[in-house]
């Protein structure tokens, strides 16, 4: 009992951190840890992942919004989005394909991997063509930059397309139950044309919203397995806490090549189910 | 600027407090748990609704503690939507306390729309 805590623990340490510092859940760790090593159902799994993605916003979110990374106007307009999506999903699953939503969203990860790796070398984005609606909303921040050592003003683009992606990742979670963190990093930083550490920070802010809704109903059918989600809470929480300094001593440039395997792996496993998926 | 930056450092520390919270009661249930041997529940079993968890909290079960624990941390995220709707009233952001209050009722919407289904 010991050493399987033990063991859950430090991997859920590892989760924590990565998943602090790329805005990513974490469940691309825990998911697959816990079943393929310790050979645990799917069920008590994602019950035990839904657990890890709170662990990471809450944890990471306390350093972000103290520091001011958090971009917290924008996690608020963008979850509109995101929960909208999810009650559609809910409401018309039955009427939209899985199959092309996998494939489409699959497709949409993996040709913003491949823009990243086109910005590989450039720190903060460059000659940001403000939206004037980002004006109104009052979007366009700044923060202060530790690696760089200054402070940096930045604009928002295209706030219309990246509510929109929001809406459709919202629907893929309400119907499919996935993509918690990779599709809010892919609208911010690819279409609204953030710095990427407001992205992934935001990010993390807002993944513990949309993991909230699903984890109450996890509860009460019984897949929180406490044995399980109460070290992978803990672990995670000590992970997130870590990674929320460590991520902000990196540059950017680090975090995106940290980045980029990572979203072509969510994107060709999407891709490849959505292939295999008959319904 | 100085208005949002309010609204983050509050946000942060009741986030802080939340997540302290809940850590310490997964933390000591776990222990108890590790250190008795016990969960405090027949079998496999473990309380999945808010009286079995009081209960259990109050009996002091192992499983009791860690399962309010888990669900402070749950819940979290939907405090943190909360104070900021309070928040921005107090900064009389009357665009975000709509965005804020309409992305609050939507998650609720959405808790009752998943107990249905």
């Amino acid at each position: 009992m010991v050493t399987f805590t033990v063991l859950i623990l430090c991997i859920a340490i590892l989760a924590g951190i990565v998943g602090a510092i790329l805005g990513l859940g974490g469940g691309i760790i825990v998911t697959p840890a816990l079943t393929l090593l310790f050979g645990l159902d799917i069920k008590y799994a994602i019950g035990s992942s839904i657990i890890s993605v709170i662990a990471t916003s809450s944890g990471a979110a306390i350093a972000y919004l103290r520091d001011h990374l958090t971009n917290i106007r924008v996690a608020m307009f963008l979850e509109l989005g995101t929960t909208l999506g999810a009650i559609t999903g809910a409401f018309v699953g039955g009427l939209l394909s899985a199959k092309a939503l996998y494939i489409i969203f699959g497709l949409l990860l993996l040709y913003s991997s491949l823009h990243m790796l086109k910005k590989v070398n450039t720190e903060l984005p460059q000659d940001v063509k403000p939206h004037p609606m980002a004006e109104k909303l009052r979007l366009n921040g700044s923060y202060y930059d530790k690696a760089l050592d200054k402070d940096v003003p930045y604009q928002v683009s295209n706030v219309f397309s990246g509510l929109s992606v929001m809406y459709g990742a919202g629907v893929m979670s309400g119907l499919l139950g996935i993509g918690s963190g990779s599709f809010k990093v892919m609208a911010m930083d690819m279409f609204m044309k953030m710095p990427l550490k407001v992205s992934s920070a935001t990010s993390n802010f807002m993944m513990g919203v949309t993991a909230a809704a699903s984890a109450g109903l996890f509860f009460v059918r019984g897949d929180i397995d406490p044995k399980i989600a109460a070290p992978v809470a803990i672990g995670v929480l000590i992970g997130a806490t870590l990674g929320a300094r460590l991520m902000q001593r990196l540059k950017s440039k680090t975090i995106r090549r940290l980045f980029i395997p990572i979203l072509l792996y969510i994107s060709i496993q999407m891709i490849w189910q959505g292939w295999g998926y008959n319904g | 600027m100085r208005s949002i930056d309010d609204v983050e450092l509050l946000v942060s520390k009741v986030m802080r407090a939340s997540v302290l919270v809940s850590s310490a009661g997964i933390a000591l249930g776990l222990l108890l748990f590790i250190a008795t041997g016990q969960s405090g529940y027949p079998g496999d079993m473990y309380p999945t609704t808010l009286s079995a968890v009081v209960r259990g909290v109050l009996q002091f079960k192992p499983y009791g503690v860690m399962a309010a624990g888990l669900l402070l941390l749950i819940l979290t995220p939907v405090i943190r939507v909360g104070v900021s709707i309070f928040v921005f009233i107090k900064e009389r952001d009357r665009l975000y306390v709509l965005i804020t209050t309409a992305v609050f009722v939507i998650l609720i919407v959405s808790f009752i729309l998943g107990e249905v289904s």
